[in-house]
């Protein structure tokens, strides 16, 4: 059995619904995100892991204990809140000493595992200056050795990068990972940022409308999205109205250019949408690139080391990348151009 | 969680009988003038003594020109230590908030014994000089809150810039005070004038010690000598008073419309 | 060539800077007229003789036992009604912030609050006589529908205990008031924080909340302590000379009609000065001590 539970977890307030029958197993030590907009009910399953909200329905189990039932005291959970929520009245070293006051542990325990959080936060000098004394990055990392100190058997994130400058955010959630990493703790993490679900998480749950779209690790939901949903929220996506040939040999139709798919599709006749990753189309003909579609440059976004190409191919507008050359200047806009792409990373989304 | 709204709903009821049975005694008290049956005969008493009218008239007056006293000392004032001044701030902060320390009584005595008829500024020997004297004493008294009421609004709008906008538009001090800055903080003002009415409207102890025949001890003489009237005269100052609070939250709700506005 | 160049640069920074000054000048006119040289007044006069002279005679006058008595009474009277005003208020703030109750509750409760803090003074008094006093609604209620006569059971409005639940009516809203905002500056996140590493609701009431909440909470106290032990009209009102309090003290003085010792007022007025000072100031040093989390 996992580490963590959630079974069939349902949440209303009264008329709307706003987790619908969730289910994840989460393994000790692993890392999970939650992804999704706002509104898409990740912090609520986050919240009723926590305690703070009671499920509609469903359970939670951790370590094989039913927790559903339990005071947010009771779990022996550590959590990190997007806004910090220091405690403004006590020191660094009183914050992360917090729980294990709370514990009842002695003096000289608590001033030595304090020492050791503040030592593994990198701020093992910081222990006497007040919150309203530290930086925001600083205030998060202290609130992260707080839930840590008392050796919770989960740690939830609540968004905790996201009130951080982008420098510090990127610093600080190599930070998280390492110690997370170096005490193996089960962790979840509540995120809108696909990009930092992506290179923090073993595995991501992309949450919609109070469902789970899809499970899985990163390199699958970014390159085997299974939604719509998915595919458009993780990550920049093009997509291409296509119509269906015939179903029974994967021929469809681009714009005029025929496209063999070789896979099982919906009846002839019917139109559907392709979607492709900007780093799988190349400006001009490309090896093993067979797939070749004929357009007109749309837009031109010198980037830098990359430039962002728009490319208008029968009404569909697809997006690419190229790296910029100093001896090569980038293409005209209104010029004809032609992609290519293969026909292996088509995605072909269901509703 | 049912404890916690039961205890809060038992507080609430109990301050609702302790804050209520009042208004509805002195209301209840102020109908039995005629016997045996619930009138308005006390207040048709009270409204129509000519002591009244006239009582009322004057505080009303002094609380108006209170009003405006005190905005044309508040609103430049705070202006300018925003504007020039902001290391002052602290001291007229501490000045602002002295009369919620110094009790009013000892302010009043302070003025009788400073500029008494024997004083080099002898304000209390001449008609016009006591009500002076009066003015400024209620204007001291509004001080905290017309003060500060103007101190937050400014805040809330950046004095800096829209000063040199006015500068640079060839706008002289006056007119910036009067045309873009008064206009910005016209809510505070009218916050902290309507609290400054309500406070001067029955004042008591000031009138009393300089002599002055105002509604506060028009009511207080009232309530030595008469039963029912002193009842009708608090149900008046007491909706006086509500009337005062009403209109703020008005005024306040009103600039949060216009803020959206924006 | 320099030094002709700054003179006149010089001599225009310090017109400019006086300049500066003549804006907040009028202000600092009126309140040295109006508000420090009364009250600075006061204090010296309490420490000077009628023909001028320094003295302490005065001072040593105000421990008479009769003038002692009426400081004992408005410092019990202020003491009591500070405390009880800010734990009743309190409990109303907490009930209508945090006790989840309908939300427009909190409206009319901080509405009334604003109307009920203003509403002091004679007409307080006569509220109060009409539902508390012999033929009061309450007194008479009670003996009518009760049976139990409270004025035969050692109730009395016109006392100590009478004046101090007239007071609560002003103190009580004041309290609101400004501990409202306290109240909502608790963050939700907090409560959360401490109660998932372990807190109980006490142990997060005591570790935080009360320590965040207690500079307001002194604030008040203090500022509740000045605002009863000033208070003159509603005890006079309500009690005519039954209960000798300091302003009453001082008001018949300052009248002329009982003592007539104009220094001897001087040393009233100066000890009610002292006693609202030592309150505020004892806050300000507490509030130091306790607030060394804070900007």
């Amino acid at each position: 059995m996992a580490f963590l539970e959630l079974e069939h977890l349902e949440k209303s307030f009264g008329a709307t619904r706003v987790v619908k029958d969730f289910q994840l197993s989460v393994e000790k030590g692993e890392f999970v995100s939650f992804l999704g907009p706002s509104g898409c009910g990740k912090t609520t399953v986050l919240r009723m892991v926590a305690g703070f909200e009671t499920p509609t329905s469903g359970g939670i189990r951790i370590d094989g204990q039913e927790v559903t039932g339990l005071r947010p005291n009771q779990r022996n959970i550590g959590m990190v809140f997007q806004a910090y929520a220091l405690f403004p009245n006590l020191t660094v070293a009183q914050n992360v000493g917090f729980g294990l006051r709370i514990k009842g542990q002695s003096r000289s325990d608590i001033d030595r595992r304090v020492t050791e959080m503040l030592t593994l936060i990198g701020l093992p000098d910081l222990g006497d200056r007040y919150p309203f004394q530290l930086s925001g990055g600083q205030q998060q990392r202290v609130a992260l050795a707080r839930a840590l100190a008392p050796r919770p058997r989960v740690l939830l994130l609540d968004e905790p990068l996201s009130a951080l400058d982008a420098k510090i955010r990127v610093s600080l959630r190599d930070e998280i990972r390492s110690i997370q990493r170096e005490l193996g703790i089960t962790t979840i993490f509540v995120t809108h940022d696909q990009e930092e679900a992506l290179s923090i998480s073993d595995r991501i749950v992309v949450m919609h409308q109070g469902v789970a779209d899809q499970v899985g690790t990163p390199f699958e939901i970014y390159n085997r999205p299974t939604t719509r949903f998915v595919a458009q929220f993780v990550g920049t996506l093009n997509l291409l109205d296509a119509t269906v040939l015939n179903a029974a040999t994967g021929q469809v139709s681009v714009g005029g250019t025929q496209v063999a798919l070789n896979r099982a599709l919906p009846g002839d006749g019917t139109s559907l949408s392709l979607a492709l990753r900007p780093e799988v189309v190349s400006l001009g003909r490309h090896e093993g690139r067979n797939l070749i579609l004929s357009g007109r440059i749309a837009e031109v976004h010198f980037l830098g080391s990359v430039i962002r190409v728009k490319v208008d191919v029968a009404g569909n507008m697809v997006s690419l990348d190229t790296f910029n050359r100093p001896d090569l200047p980038p293409p005209a806009v209104g010029s004809a151009a032609e992609i290519s792409v293969s026909e292996r990373d088509l995605l072909v989304l269901a509703e | 969680m049912m404890g916690r709204r039961f205890w809060s709903g038992l507080a609430v009821f109990g301050s609702f009988l302790y804050f209520f049975l009042p208004l509805l005694g002195m209301f209840m008290f102020s109908l039995r003038m005629k016997r045996g049956e619930l009138s308005f005969e006390a207040y048709r008493v009270v409204l129509t003594d000519p002591q009244f009218q006239t009582t009322f008239l004057y505080s009303m007056i002094l609380a108006l020109i209170t009003i405006v006293f005190g905005t044309l000392i508040s609103v430049p004032t705070a202006y300018w230590v925003r504007l020039k001044l902001p290391k002052l701030r602290p001291v007229i902060e501490f000045i602002t908030l002295l009369p919620l320390v110094i009790p009013p009584i000892v302010i009043v005595f302070g003025y009788i014994r400073l500029y008494n008829t024997s004083s080099v500024l002898p304000l209390t020997g001449s008609w016009l000089g006591t009500n002076l004297l009066v003015l400024f004493g209620y204007t001291v008294l509004s001080l905290p809150y017309m003060y500060r009421a103007v101190d937050t609004g400014l805040r809330a709008i950046d004095v800096a810039t829209l000063t040199e906008a006015a500068q640079s538009l060839g706008a002289g001090w006056v007119t910036i005070l009067a045309q873009v800055i008064l206009p910005n903080v016209l809510v505070s003002v009218l916050s902290g004038a309507f609290l400054t009415f309500a406070i001067v409207i029955g004042e008591y102890v000031f009138a009393a010690l300089l002599n002055l025949n105002t509604f506060g001890p028009y009511m207080f003489w009232m309530g030595g000598n008469r039963a029912y009237e002193p009842s009708a005269l608090a149900v008046i100052a007491f909706a006086i008073t509500w009337a005062c609070m009403g209109l703020i939250q008005l005024v306040s709700r009103f600039s949060k419309f216009s803020q959206v506005k924006r | 060539m320099p030094a002709v160049s700054t003179t006149p640069s010089g001599a225009r920074r310090r017109a400019s800077a006086l300049l500066t000054w003549a804006g907040v000048l009028p202000f600092l006119v009126f309140a040295v007229l109006f508000l420090i040289l009364p009250t600075l007044n006061i204090v010296i006069g309490a420490f000077r003789s009628p023909d001028g002279h320094a003295t302490f005679d005065n001072i040593i006058a105000l421990f008479s036992p009769s003038i002692l008595a009426a400081f004992w009474v408005s410092i019990k009277l202020s003491l009591i009604t500070a405390l009880l005003g800010c734990l009743a208020g309190f409990l109303l703030a907490a009930a209508v912030v945090l006790g989840g109750l309908p939300g427009w509750l909190r409206g009319t409760v901080l509405t009334f609050s604003g109307v009920a803090s203003n509403f002091a003074g004679v007409p307080l008094a006569f509220a109060f006589i009409s539902t508390l006093g012999r033929v009061g609604l309450v007194t008479v209620l009670a003996r009518d529908w009760l049976g139990v006569n409270i004025y035969a059971i050692g109730f009395n409005l016109l006392t100590f205990a009478g004046l101090a639940l007239t007071y609560l009516y002003f103190q009580i809203p004041l309290m609101v008031l400004i501990i409202t905002p306290a109240l909502d500056g608790l963050k939700r996140e907090w409560r959360e924080a401490a109660s998932i590493l372990g807190a109980t609701g006490p142990q997060y009431w005591r570790m935080v909340a009360l320590p965040v909440l207690w500079p307001s909470l002194l604030g008040t106290a203090a500022l509740l302590f000045a605002n009863s032990f000033g208070a003159v009209a509603t005890a006079m009102a309500l009690t005519g000379s039954n209960l000798t309090l300091v302003p009453i003290k001082l008001f018949a003085q300052i009248r002329g009609d009982v003592l007539n010792d104009p220094h001897l007022g001087y040393a009233l007025a100066f000890g009610m000065i002292v006693l609202t000072g030592a309150a505020n100031l004892i806050y300000i040093v507490l509030r130091m001590r306790a607030e060394r989390w804070l900007k």
